[in-house]
């Protein structure tokens, strides 16, 4: 209940200024900026090739051809690593991979430790915790091959909690899972909300984002708009979301790209 | 030629024992040498096929070549140091090239490799032909390095050989957690800070120390399989990577064995194919024998499935029977059986004697009768053969005629909670779709008593 002036205080966990994606000379998106609160679960929400999974990869420095810039909690992505985790999306990952569950959960725990340090005792540990979290522990030996779609995004989050973060960041966690698996998720977004722990998830389902989440971030390759959910979900803004692109905004954008003339104008 | 006829001597015994009994000191560095290498190669050979960049080491091996010849011009001296950096330096400017086009052109990466891999080796090549115009002494054996000769070699090559193939071998043990972090996700990796780019640069550096060493060994022109081929077999044998690696380096050096006996039984043979032909029959072996993933296996466990569709299949044919008679009349002959179920006279009455050998059903001089565990499987195949068509025809909507063959095959492969949870789930579970009773799990067999 002390949110409001706590906010004034620390640093938002993520604040993006500017931000500004293209792949070649198309652009992604163009000019983003928001600033979310701590200990909210936050949407990002927009139709297919909005540029949402490219907005997260964006922010965690993982695509080419960024301008703008990301902070977290006041620092620069380097300085805030341990704290953030990433849950890629599941097709990014090659399942046919030879390794188990702990194996990849363990993984998690990589970040903190050196360069050829295995895992100790208390990093297993850890690992065991969230995956009894998420009720996968039964499946610590399992291939990862031989999981169903929301067992394998079960294993992604525990991963993603053995790294003890206080901001996650999450490409689609609820897409193609399980009853089961959902509840789980909703769970896991509650108990890490209880810790005051910032969830930011990308997110395709409109039914529900009124349920799951406390905040939206509406995008379609630039930011519609972003705010609490009894503010921001309206049907002006669904509107702009989901009405097709700007097309002048588009081509103009990849024009100047193409020119470069980003870079023979003079920088402000 | 002369080499076959070596091999049809009776003095191929005497060689080959000689061959054992390490009279020749320089012998047994060569083997463990190539043992050595066998190793490390595919051991780190093992994390390109992962990294699915298996063609990378082939194009490394190739772009090593010029390398060689340079060095050979330039210093004038075959010392396996000056060959080593020679083809290190020129294999790194290979792997950069790799790199570096398909990031700022529009050439992808397959054409980068080919591209690069055929300009090398026809640079290194040319050398070669320049070489052996020249009159320079020492250039006899360069060409060796095309299919290589192990029986070539000298302590000083081999020295070089076992330091190179046991540092890599420990990198790898030594950066395992880390080297498989980023062969499984290297994005994910790169979130957590990992320097991927770092790792992925000692990756290829062992990569083309690994080749380079080899090339005497194994040739340019066949290096990659030696990377290669030991994990894709090893892949059949186990689904855990150190088991994985341990298996391949196994087989490395197995095949090096192989090879570097052959080499020096017939010392006109290269060694390279050798090693490549023993691995792929190592290969062949895994691919059709492998206790899991074996063609074999795979085979054998259709064969079983087949069978037990069968015999299930007819054990619900005579359900049917008994339910059109009220479960009154139990016997029934082969055309009681083939008028419901089509299915040839042969595996008709070879699936029948596995069931009567069973003891799911006795056969008498007037037919067939189910025996109680006979009737027990038929009635709970019944019941989720019926209990399946009605999921689907409540929940998916599908017409009763749609539903039929669905749970003709879905019947077969139901476990025992997925049964209970389709009784939860079902508003009736009492009849299917087409009207039939369907038997509840604790019923005792209708007008008769056991």
């Amino acid at each position: 209940m002390k949110q409001p002036n706590s906010n004034t205080h620390t640093p938002s966990p993520l604040s993006v200024q500017h931000l500004s994606m293209r792949y070649h000379h198309k652009p992604v998106l163009t000019d983003v900026s928001f600033e979310i609160p701590e200990g909210k679960t936050i949407a990002i929400v927009g139709p297919n090739g909005a540029g949402k999974s490219t907005l997260l990869k964006g922010i965690m420095g993982l695509e080419p051809n960024i301008e703008g810039q990301a902070s977290f909690f006041g620092e620069s992505l380097d300085k805030k690593r341990q704290a953030i985790a990433y849950v890629p999306q599941r097709e990014e990952i090659d399942w046919d991979f030879p390794i188990n569950v702990l194996d990849v959960v363990l993984m998690g725990r990589h970040g903190q430790l050196k360069l050829w340090q295995r895992p100790s005792q208390l990093d297993i540990d850890i690992a065991e915790q969230a995956l009894k979290d998420l009720k996968m522990w039964d499946f610590k030996n399992r291939q990862i091959s031989q999981l169903s779609g929301g067992q394998q995004q079960r294993v992604f989050l525990a991963r993603a909690l053995a790294q003890q973060a206080t901001l996650y960041l999450m490409d689609e966690p609820f897409a193609g899972v399980d009853v089961a698996t959902e509840q789980a998720i909703i769970e896991l977004f509650k108990e890490l909300k209880l810790q005051g722990k910032t969830i930011v998830c990308v997110h395709h389902d409109l039914n529900t984002v009124g349920e799951y989440f406390d905040w939206i971030i509406f995008i379609n390759a630039r930011l519609i708009a972003a705010g609490p959910v009894e503010e921001v979900l309206t049907k002006e803004n669904l509107n702009k979301t989901y009405g097709g692109r700007l097309s002048l905004l588009n081509d103009l954008t990849e024009q100047m790209y193409r020119t470069q003339l980003n870079k023979a104008h003079d920088t402000d | 030629m002369d080499a076959f006829t070596l091999l049809d001597t009776p003095t191929v015994w005497t060689n080959w024992l000689a061959f054992w009994s390490f009279d020749d000191i320089n012998l047994l560095w060569v083997l463990v040498g190539s043992i050595l290498l066998g190793m490390s190669a595919s051991v780190i050979g093992g994390f390109a096929f992962l990294r699915k960049r298996s063609l990378v080491g082939d194009a490394l091996a190739h772009a090593a070549l010029p390398g060689v010849m340079m060095a050979f011009l330039l210093f004038e001296s075959r010392d396996p140091l000056v060959m080593f950096l020679g083809a290190v330096t020129s294999s790194f400017l290979g792997f950069f090239l790799i790199d570096w086009l398909p990031k700022n052109t529009k050439i992808k990466a397959d054409a980068a490799l080919a591209i690069t891999l055929s300009f090398f080796f026809a640079l290194g090549l040319m050398l070669l032909s320049y070489i052996q115009g020249l009159e320079v002494d020492n250039k006899s054996g360069l060409d060796k390095i095309l299919f290589g000769q192990a029986a070539a070699m000298t302590q000083k090559d081999i020295k070089l050989l076992a330091y190179v193939a046991l540092f890599v071998l420990s990198c790898v043990v030594l950066f395992f957690h880390k080297f498989r972090l980023i062969a499984f996700s290297a994005t994910y990796a790169r979130t957590i800070g990992i320097a991927v780019n770092r790792y992925e640069l000692l990756l290829a550096l062992l990569i083309v120390m690994s080749v380079v060493v080899g090339l005497q060994l194994v040739g340019v022109v066949l290096m990659a399989a030696v990377l290669l081929t030991p994990v894709a077999a090893a892949r059949f044998w186990s689904n855990q990577l150190s088991h994985i690696l341990i298996i391949s380096a196994l087989l490395g050096g197995l095949s090096a064995i192989i090879s570097t006996q052959i080499s020096y039984l017939a010392p006109a043979m290269p060694t390279g194919p050798w090693m490549v032909v023993s691995l792929s029959a190592l290969f062949i072996i895994s691919l059709l024998f492998a206790p899991e993933k074996g063609l074999l296996k795979r085979y054998t466990e259709h064969q079983k499935l087949r069978k037990k569709v069968a015999e299930e299949n007819i054990l619900r044919t005579l359900y049917k029977l008994l339910e059109r008679k009220n479960f009154q009349h139990k016997t029934f002959n082969l055309a009681d059986i083939q008028a419901l179920r089509s299915m040839p006279l042969e595996s008709l009455q070879s699936t029948l004697k596995q069931l009567c050998k069973k003891a799911l059903i006795t056969s008498s001089t007037e037919g067939f009768e189910m025996t109680t565990s006979g009737f027990e499987l038929a009635e709970q195949l019944t019941r989720r053969h019926r209990l399946w068509e009605n999921y689907l025809t409540e929940h998916a909507e599908l017409t009763p005629q749609q539903v039929h063959q669905q749970a003709e095959r879905i019947e077969h492969i139901l476990t025992e909670s997925q049964e209970l949870q389709l009784q939860e789930e079902l508003a009736n579970s009492q009849s299917d779709p087409h009207g039939n009773l369907i038997p509840s799990s604790n019923s005792t067999i209708p007008g008769e008593s056991k």
